[in-house]
C-alpha cells in the first residue's frame, strides 16, 4: 500500500507562530510588489481599450511589429509576443476611434512591412463604461464569494471557524494577486474566475480539518492533550488527504498551465498558485482557532475578575 | 445501502445510457431530445451535440449601447413642429419655439396676452406638460412626461433590436443570438462569421436615409470656409475616395435642414448593375405615399439637385431633370458590390431609431478557435491521464474504480451540457480539466477514511461502511463551497466565464453521483457479496 504521512505527529500548532510569520511575510511581499508596480495590472476587460492578436506568416521580432505600428500613430501600444514568435498581442489604450477602424489600420500597418500576410486572430474591444462596470462587479463577486463561504462555514461549524476561514481565503487571494504582480501578469476576467474558484476550493482543506476537530471533540477525547493537542492531531490525521486532494487538482491546473495555450496561461497560473497557498493556509487557519480560543478565554477570565472584586 | 443492488445497477445503467443518448442521439430520439434543431455538421474532437462558444468556433460578440438621449431628442425635435402647428391653428403668434436639452421645448409667445389661449392649445399635446411657466414674460417650457420618456426608451431599444435582427437575418448568419441586456444595451452574438468587419459595419450603421434639396443659392465652398449657412439650411459633406490614388476628397453641400423624404418612405431596395459602367448601385422604390411626395417634389424642383444623405454623409446629389412619377430612385456613389449589397440590406431592414455605439467587442477568428479546441482537448486528455495514473499507483484496484467514476463523471458532464444546451467555451474546457482534479478528491477523502478505519483494526466491510458514511459529511461540505463560488461566477460573469461556471458546477454535482453513489455500488459488488472478504486493494 502506497501511503504518505501516515501516523505523523508534526507539531504544527506549537510552531504556528512560524506559519503566521511566513504568511505575513508572503502578504507583505505581495503588497510591496503591487505597490511597486503601481497597483495591479488590470487587463482591458477592466480598463477598457483594444487588444488585437495577430499572426504573421513568418516569425518576426517585437521590434519589427513596433516598426509596423509606428506608421500609424495610435498612442502607446503595448506589443507582446504570444506563444511562438509568429504570434503577437497588440494592446491599445482607450481611443476615440472605432474598433473596426483600429483593426483595419493595424492590419494594414502590419502587413505593409513586407513579411507576407498578417492574420487578425482575435479582437477584443472594451469601452470605458463596460470596463468600469466590470471592475465594480469583480470586486462584488470576490466579496460575495467570501461572504457566502463565511456564512456557510459559520452555519456548519461556528462563527469562529467562518472568520478564520475567510482570513485564510483573503490570505490566499492576496498571495495569488502578489504572485500575479511579481510575474507581471494581468488581471483579466478569466483570472478573476480563477480567484473565485480558489475561494471556493481552498476552503475545502480547511473544512476537512475542521470536520475532524469537531468529530474528535464530539467523541469526548477532551482529557489529556487539551485543545492544542486535539487540533494538532486533527491536522496530522488529515494531512495525507489534504495533500492528496490538493495534489490532483494541482496536477490538473499545472497541465492546463503547460498545455492549455496562451489564452488560458494566466488563468492556470493563478489556479496553480491558489491551490498551493490554499493547502498551506488551511493548516495555519486550523492552528489559529487555538489562539482565538485562548484569547477569548483569557478575556473571559479577565472580565470575570472585575465583578468579583467589586 | 447493501440492499437493492438491482435498483442501483439499474439507475447507473439508465444514467449511462441517457448520457450517451444525449451526446450521440440515435435518429429516432433526436427530435424528442432536441426538438427540431438541425444537427450540427461539425466534425472533430467533440461530439456535435455540444454547443461551442464564440471563442471556440470563431465569431463576433458585440455589446451595443443604444443612444437613448438621441432617440428622445429627435422625438422632441419632431414635437417642435406639432407645437408650432397647434399654436398656429389657434392664431397665437410666437417668437420662438425650440428644443432645449433632450426632453424640453422652449416656447416664447409674441405677447403675454395670448397666455391662456396658448395654455389651452398646448394642453392638448398629451405627452408634454408645462414647466416653469412665466406668464409675465409669456414664456414656458414644455417637458416630455416621464411616462412618455420611459415608453419611448423602451420602444427605441425594442425597435433597434428588431432592426438589427432583420439585418442579421438578411446577412445570413447561422444561429445568431440578439438580446436586450440591461436598460439600453443589446448583445449580439454571431458564431462562425467569416467577415467580422463587414458584419460589424452592417449592424452598427444607423442607416438613416434622407433626401434633402440642395440650396442652389448658397455657395458651399464659402459656407465650408466660414462655417455659416442660411437659417433653414445645413452644411453636409460628401466623401469621395479616388479609386486610383486612394485619396479622399471632401465636397461640401448646403442643403435644406428638413428631409423631404426618408428611408421610412421606402418600400424596397435592391442592388442593380449599371449597364454602361458595370458599377453596382442601389435602386430604391418608394411606397405609394412616398411616391406621391417624390412625384410632386421632382415636378416642383426641376433643374435643382436632390442630395441623398445616409447618416449625415452625402452619397450623391443628382440633378432633377424631370418629374419622376414612378416612385423609383437610384443611389450611386462608387460602391463595391459588397457595399451595395449591405446598403440594400440596411435600407430594407430600416433605420435604427437612434445611433448605436459599440461598448464591447470580442471577435475570434476561426483559426484561433480551432487551435483553442485542440489545446483544450489535449489538456483534458493530459490531465485525465496524469490523474488516472496517479490514482492507480496510489490506490491500485480502488484507484481503477475511482478512474471509472471519473470517466462516468466526464460523460455526464458533457451530456448535461448538451442536454441543457449550455455553451462550451475555452474557460469551460478549463473548468472540465479542473473538474478532473476535483472529482477524484471525493474518492480520495473516502479512500483515506477507509484506510484509516482499516488501520484502526476494522474488518474490510466495516471499514468500507464507516469510510463512506464518515466521509460523506465532509464531501457535502466541500461540494457546497465550490458550488457557491460557481453560482457567483455565473451570476457575475460574461459569456466565456459563465461557461466556466457552468462546467465547474455540473462537474462538481456529477461527482456526487459518480464518486459516492457509483463507487459505492462497485465496492458493494466487489466486497459485499456472500463470500468472506479478507483483503481490499486500496
Amino acid at each position: 500500500m502506497l501511503q504518505i504521512f501516515v501516523n505523523t505527529n508534526y507539531d504544527f500548532v506549537g510552531k504556528r507562530r512560524w506559519f503566521y510569520l511566513a504568511s505575513l511575510g508572503a502578504v507583505i511581499i505581495s503588497i510591496v510588489s503591487i505597490v511597486v508596480h503601481g497597483g495591479l495590472d488590470y487587463g482591458i476587460d477592466f480598463t477598457g481599450g483594444t487588444l488585437i492578436q495577430v499572426r504573421y506568416e513568418k516569425p518576426v521580432t517585437v521590434n519589427h511589429v513596433r516598426r509596423g505600428l509606428d506608421r500609424i500613430q495610435l498612442g502607446t501600444a503595448v506589443i507582446q509576443q504570444f506563444g511562438d514568435p509568429q504570434e503577437y498581442l497588440v494592446r491599445l489604450p482607450q481611443s476615440e476611434r472605432k474598433s473596426d477602424e483600429l483593426t483595419k489600420a493595424v492590419q494594414g500597418a502590419l502587413s505593409s512591412t513586407g513579411d507576407g500576410g498578417v492574420e487578425i486572430r482575435r479582437v477584443e474591444f472594451v469601452g470605458p463604461q463596460v470596463g468600469r462596470d466590470l471592475q465594480l462587479q469583480a470586486l462584488y463577486a470576490v466579496l460575495a464569494g467570501m461572504a457566502g463561504i463565511l456564512v456557510y462555514v459559520a452555519i456548519r461549524f461556528d462563527y469562529r471557524g467562518g472568520v478564520v476561514s475567510v482570513l485564510a481565503l483573503a490570505h490566499d487571494v492576496m498571495v495569488t494577486l502578489g504572485a500575479l504582480s511579481i510575474s507581471g501578469r494581468e488581471i483579466s476576467l478569466p483570472v478573476l474566475a480563477a480567484l473565485l474558484t480558489i475561494v471556493g476550493y481552498s476552503i475545502n482543506d480547511t473544512i476537512v480539518v475542521f470536520d475532524r476537530i469537531r468529530e474528535t471533540r464530539g467523541r469526548g477525547t477532551r482529557r489529556g492533550p487539551g485543545l492544542a493537542g486535539l487540533i494538532n492531531a486533527a491536522i496530522n490525521q488529515t494531512l495525507s488527504r489534504t495533500l492528496l486532494t490538493s495534489f490532483t487538482t494541482f496536477l490538473s491546473a499545472f497541465v492546463l498551465f503547460l498545455f492549455g495555450g496562451e489564452v488560458l496561461r494566466d488563468f492556470a497560473f493563478a489556479l496553480v498558485i491558489g491551490v498551493v497557498t490554499g493547502t498551506y493556509s488551511s493548516v495555519a487557519a486550523a492552528a489559529m482557532i487555538l489562539d482565538w480560543e485562548n484569547w477569548s478565554r483569557g478575556k473571559a477570565r479577565a472580565g470575570g475578575k472585575v465583578p468579583a472584586k467589586a | 445501502m447493501r440492499q437493492r443492488l438491482g435498483l442501483r445497477i439499474a439507475i447507473v445503467a439508465v444514467v449511462i445510457l441517457g448520457s450517451l443518448a444525449y451526446l450521440y442521439p440515435p435518429p429516432f430520439l433526436r427530435t424528442w431530445l432536441y426538438g427540431n434543431v438541425a444537427p450540427s455538421k461539425r466534425a472533430g474532437l467533440l461530439p456535435p451535440t455540444i454547443n461551442l462558444g464564440l471563442d471556440l468556433q470563431g465569431g463576433i460578440h458585440l455589446v451595443l449601447g443604444v443612444d437613448l438621449d438621441k432617440a428622445i431628442g429627435s422625438q422632441t425635435e419632431r414635437a417642435v413642429s406639432s407645437v408650432r402647428g397647434a399654436l398656429d391653428k389657434k392664431g397665437i403668434a410666437v417668437t420662438r419655439v425650440q428644443r432645449r436639452g433632450t426632453t424640453d421645448i422652449e416656447v416664447q409667445l409674441a405677447s403675454p396676452q395670448s397666455w391662456s389661449a396658448a395654455q389651452t392649445a398646448v394642453s392638448e399635446l398629451g405627452n408634454f406638460e408645462v414647466k416653469e411657466p412665466d406668464q409675465a414674460a409669456g414664456r414656458f417650457i414644455l417637458a416630455m412626461r416621464a411616462r412618455e420618456v420611459s415608453t419611448l426608451k423602451d420602444l427605441s431599444v425594442r425597435q433597434a433590436l428588431e432592426t438589427i435582427r432583420n439585418r442579421v437575418d438578411q446577412f445570413g448568419v447561422a444561429e445568431p443570438s440578439i438580446q436586450q441586456q440591461g436598460e439600453n444595451r443589446i448583445l449580439v452574438q454571431l458564431p462562425g462569421v467569416q467577415e467580422p468587419e463587414r458584419a460589424k459595419a452592417l449592424i452598427g450603421k444607423t442607416a438613416l436615409l434622407e433626401f434633402k434639396l440642395v440650396d442652389e443659392r448658397a455657395d458651399p465652398e464659402r459656407a465650408a470656409r466660414e462655417n455659416v449657412v442660411p437659417e433653414a439650411d445645413e452644411l453636409l459633406i460628401q466623401r469621395r475616395v479616388d479609386k486610383q490614388t486612394r485619396e479622399e476628397r471632401r465636397i461640401p453641400y448646403v442643403v435644406g435642414k428638413k428631409a423631404v423624404l426618408t428611408g421610412a418612405d421606402l418600400s424596397t431596395a435592391r442592388v442593380s448593375i449599371d449597364q454602361n459602367t458595370g458599377e453596382p448601385y442601389v435602386s430604391v422604390e418608394f411606397n405609394p405615399a412616398g411616391a406621391r411626395v417624390f412625384s410632386e417634389l421632382t415636378e416642383a424642383n426641376v433643374g435643382k439637385r436632390l442630395a441623398i444623405v445616409l447618416d449625415g454623409n452625402v452619397h450623391s446629389a443628382p440633378v432633377i431633370r424631370e418629374r419622376i412619377p414612378s416612385g423609383q430612385a437610384q443611389i450611386t456613389g462608387g460602391f463595391t458590390a459588397e457595399e451595395a449589397t449591405d446598403l440594400a440590406i440596411v435600407l430594407r431592414a430600416g433605420a435604427l431609431p437612434a445611433p448605436v455605439q459599440v461598448l464591447e467587442e470580442r471577435t475570434v477568428g476561426p483559426s484561433l478557435g480551432v487551435d483553442s479546441i485542440q489545446k483544450g482537448v489535449w489538456s483534458t486528455i493530459a490531465a485525465a491521464g496524469a490523474v488516472v495514473a496517479f490514482m492507480i499507483i496510489f490506490y491500485r484496484l480502488s484507484g481503477v474504480i475511482a478512474d471509472l467514476a471519473l470517466g462516468l463523471n466526464l460523460l455526464i458532464l458533457l451530456a448535461a451540457m448538451a442536454g441543457f444546451h449550455a455553451t462550451l467555451t475555452l474557460p469551460g474546457i478549463a473548468g472540465i480539466v479542473l473538474t478532473i482534479g476535483m472529482a477524484v478528491d471525493t474518492n480520495i477523502l473516502i479512500f483515506e477514511r477507509i484506510r484509516e478505519e482499516l488501520r484502526a483494526g476494522k474488518t474490510v466491510r466495516a471499514a468500507i461502511d464507516a469510510g463512506f458514511a464518515r466521509a460523506f459529511r465532509t464531501v457535502v461540505d466541500t461540494h457546497v463551497t465550490v458550488l457557491v463560488s460557481a453560482a457567483i461566477l455565473y451570476e457575475f460573469g460574461t459569456g466565456p466565464v459563465k461557461g466556466f461556471a457552468v462546467s465547474l458546477a455540473i462537474g462538481i454535482l456529477a461527482s456526487l453521483f459518480t464518486a459516492v453513489f457509483f463507487t459505492r455500488l462497485i465496492f458493494d459488488l466487489l466486497y459485499m457479496g456472500p463470500r468472506r472478504v479478507e483483503t481490499i486493494s486500496i
